[in-house]
């Protein structure tokens, strides 16, 4: 019988520890296809974050080096400098890369440090228990923020590729959503490109992905889906922010 | 044939580390060890290595982190408020049993505090600083000879084990100059570094390099393990220096630049009758616990002198465990005591 569809490589054979609904795991087959079908399997080296996706390291047929909260794009410096022709790609929650990471993120783009970032963004923290991302929508109500996400208080959310792509360092930012087929299919071509802006040398490449957390949303998984069209489309608009035209 | 050089104390750090076999050094300024960033901004680019002045003292460390687990020798350098920012991937590195090397030129504190020289990081660097139970190998030069010779060593310890080792020296040791022999070709640690993160290769399991484990039999057999490490350090890298301890009236203790003039302080005693001992931890951790049980009961007093309100003086006091009296002397905010200071002390301890 003729195999239709299998895990790619670059995932081992594992079940993963989400959620049900949760979108990383989508994001991680991803990725692993990305890294199948670019032949880089042997060549990459990934860096795992604070969060929701803390044990990835786990899942990936790669070398990986866990990360502290936030640090991951310093830890991905050291370890391309080390290994500049290899491909190195940071996994990232927007707690870990747009809070506490904040600093670490701009100046590896400012550098142009030739790494990939795959930044999922589901406006809450998600391992902690639902409190209050930078990334939190407006009025979004969260365990810190129970009465409403209210600017005046809270401040504003952070719109991570709008800032990233002023930088010149910064060769490809990109956003996607992971919430039908359609946006699969583009996040994968994004995560493809981003990967090959790395093989080119180009600078630092980055695809922001909208992400859901059914259960900090307090969301069954389809209105997860929902949510994130209706809600979260509207602030990050999808699209390329810097490099579409890149020859790669 | 062996090259004899006059050099500043931090650029023997960094010449130290490029004959290690270091290619990787990244960093945030501080005064007053900047010259270690200095130096290898020239010299990195000429032989292909990496220096990368990060964002902040968080980030460089974090570099360190990341080119370790990518096998590489690396080395970062600070003072003290930068060692602070260090801690969070200092407890990482422990944690993930990376090889590293860290200089702290440590400056007078607390807070911003001042630029000069003192040694009030011992509790930091030799009791954790960061979060968790663990170690790092802790030395303390006390010359520019031996900042060359114990940063090469320190690489190499850092290797073997799979440890930070940090040089702790202070601001007037990284800003004098002397006269520094280099070896014409250094011992160098090979290590195979299978466990290294640089791609599979298509040949072998992937690495994973993690500092995270959840289980709690599972965390509690990684520390377990991480303890028969540091006792395994403690029994081969105890390094001491002792001097005129037979007999002694009274012994010293002291280390870094302090020990240096105690040193001059034994001579101006001597001749005054009063027979001065020193002993001189060079492994701040693994701290040199056998040679003060050796002397225990020789002199009539122990006196720890340093710039600091009192650090090492606890680690004294348990070595002597009771025996003798053990007393302290210490200057801070950047003074250095006189050699007459030291021996007005002693005098009052002897009643001379
Ligand atoms: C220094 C530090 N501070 C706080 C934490 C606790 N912490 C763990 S995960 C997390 C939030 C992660 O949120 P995000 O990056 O959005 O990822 P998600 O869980 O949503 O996937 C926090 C605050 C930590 N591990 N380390
Ligand atoms: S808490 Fe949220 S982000 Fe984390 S696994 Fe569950 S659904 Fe996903």
């Amino acid at each position: 019988m003729a195999t239709v569809f299998k895990k790619p490589h670059a995932l081992k054979d594992l079940s993963l520890h989400y959620c049900p609904g949760c979108t990383h795991g989508i994001i991680h087959r991803i990725v692993a296809e990305v890294i199948d079908e670019l032949g880089i399997e042997g060549t990459t080296i990934g860096v795992s974050p604070v969060g929701c996706a803390y044990n990835n390291y786990e899942y990936f047929h790669v070398d990986m080096v866990q990360a502290a909260h936030g640090r991951a794009p310093a830890v991905a410096t050291g370890i391309k400098r080390v290994h500049p022709d290899n491909f190195v790609f940071t996994y990232q929650g927007d707690g870990d890369l747009a809070a506490i990471g904040t600093a670490e993120i701009i100046h590896a783009a400012t550098r142009g440090e030739k790494i990939t970032t795959i930044f999922v963004n589901n406006a809450i923290y998600g391992m902690t228990s639902g409190q209050m991302a930078p990334t939190t929508l407006l009025n979004q109500v969260t365990t810190t923020s129970p009465f409403g996400r209210k600017p005046e208080i809270h401040g504003f959310p952070i719109k991570v590729c709008e800032l990233l792509s002023q930088l010149e360092g910064a060769a490809y930012v990109e956003r996607t959503s992971v919430h039908d087929v359609k946006n699969i299919r583009n996040t994968k071509e994004a995560i493809k490109k981003a990967f090959k802006v790395q093989e080119a040398n180009k600078g630092f490449s980055i695809v922001e992905v909208l992400s859901t957390c059914p259960t900090n949303w307090g969301l069954n998984p389809v209105d997860a889906l929902k949510w994130l069209e209706t809600n979260m489309l509207p602030f990050y608009p999808l699209g390329n922010f810097k490099g579409k035209d890149l020859e790669v | 044939m062996a090259e004899k050089l006059l050099m500043k104390g931090n650029e023997v750090i960094a010449e130290a580390a490029l004959r290690a076999g270091c290619r990787h050094y990244f960093g945030y300024p501080i005064t007053p060890q900047t010259e270690v960033a200095h130096y290898m901004a020239k010299a990195m680019p000429k032989i292909n290595g990496t220096f990368v002045q990060a964002e902040s003292e968080v980030a460089a460390i974090n570099m360190v982190y990341g080119a370790a687990a990518a096998g590489a020798r690396v080395l970062t350098s600070s003072s003290s408020p930068g060692v602070s920012l260090k801690q969070e991937g200092i407890s990482y590195i422990a944690g993930a049993e990376l090889p590293a090397v860290m200089v702290n030129i440590v400056r007078c504190g607390p807070g911003l505090g001042g630029i000069l020289p003192a040694q009030c990081d011992y509790f930091q660097s030799v009791k954790g600083g960061g979060h968790g139970d663990y170690k790092n190998v802790v030395l303390a030069p006390s010359s520019v000879q031996e900042l060359y010779e114990l940063t090469v060593e320190a690489f190499n310890i850092s290797d073997k084990y799979r440890i930070l080792t940090i040089i702790l020296g202070d601001g007037m040791l990284g800003q004098m100059m002397e006269a520094v022999e280099f070896k014409d070709k250094e011992e160098i640690y090979q290590d195979d570094k299978k466990w290294a993160c640089t791609g599979t290769k298509m040949e072998r399991e992937s690495n994973d390099i993690t500092s995270i484990y959840i289980q709690p039999e599972v965390l509690e057999n990684h520390n377990l393990k991480l303890q028969a490490k540091y006792k395994k350090i403690e029994e081969n890298e105890t390094r001491v220096e002792s001097y005129n301890c037979e007999n002694a009236d009274i012994i010293v203790t002291a280390y870094g630049t302090v020990a240096r003039i105690v040193k001059n302080v034994i001579k101006m005693a001597e001749k005054e009758g009063i027979k001065v001992g020193l002993i001189r931890p060079i492994s701040l951790w693994p701290f040199p616990t056998a040679e003060f049980e050796k002397y225990a009961e020789t002199p009539k007093a122990f006196l720890s002198v340093e710039l600091s309100a009192g650090q090492m003086v606890e680690d004294v006091r348990l070595a002597v465990n009771g025996k003798r009296p053990v007393h302290f002397y210490g200057r801070m905010g950047g003074m250095v005591p006189s050699q007459k200071e030291i021996l007005d002390k002693i005098k009052e301890i002897l009643n001379k």
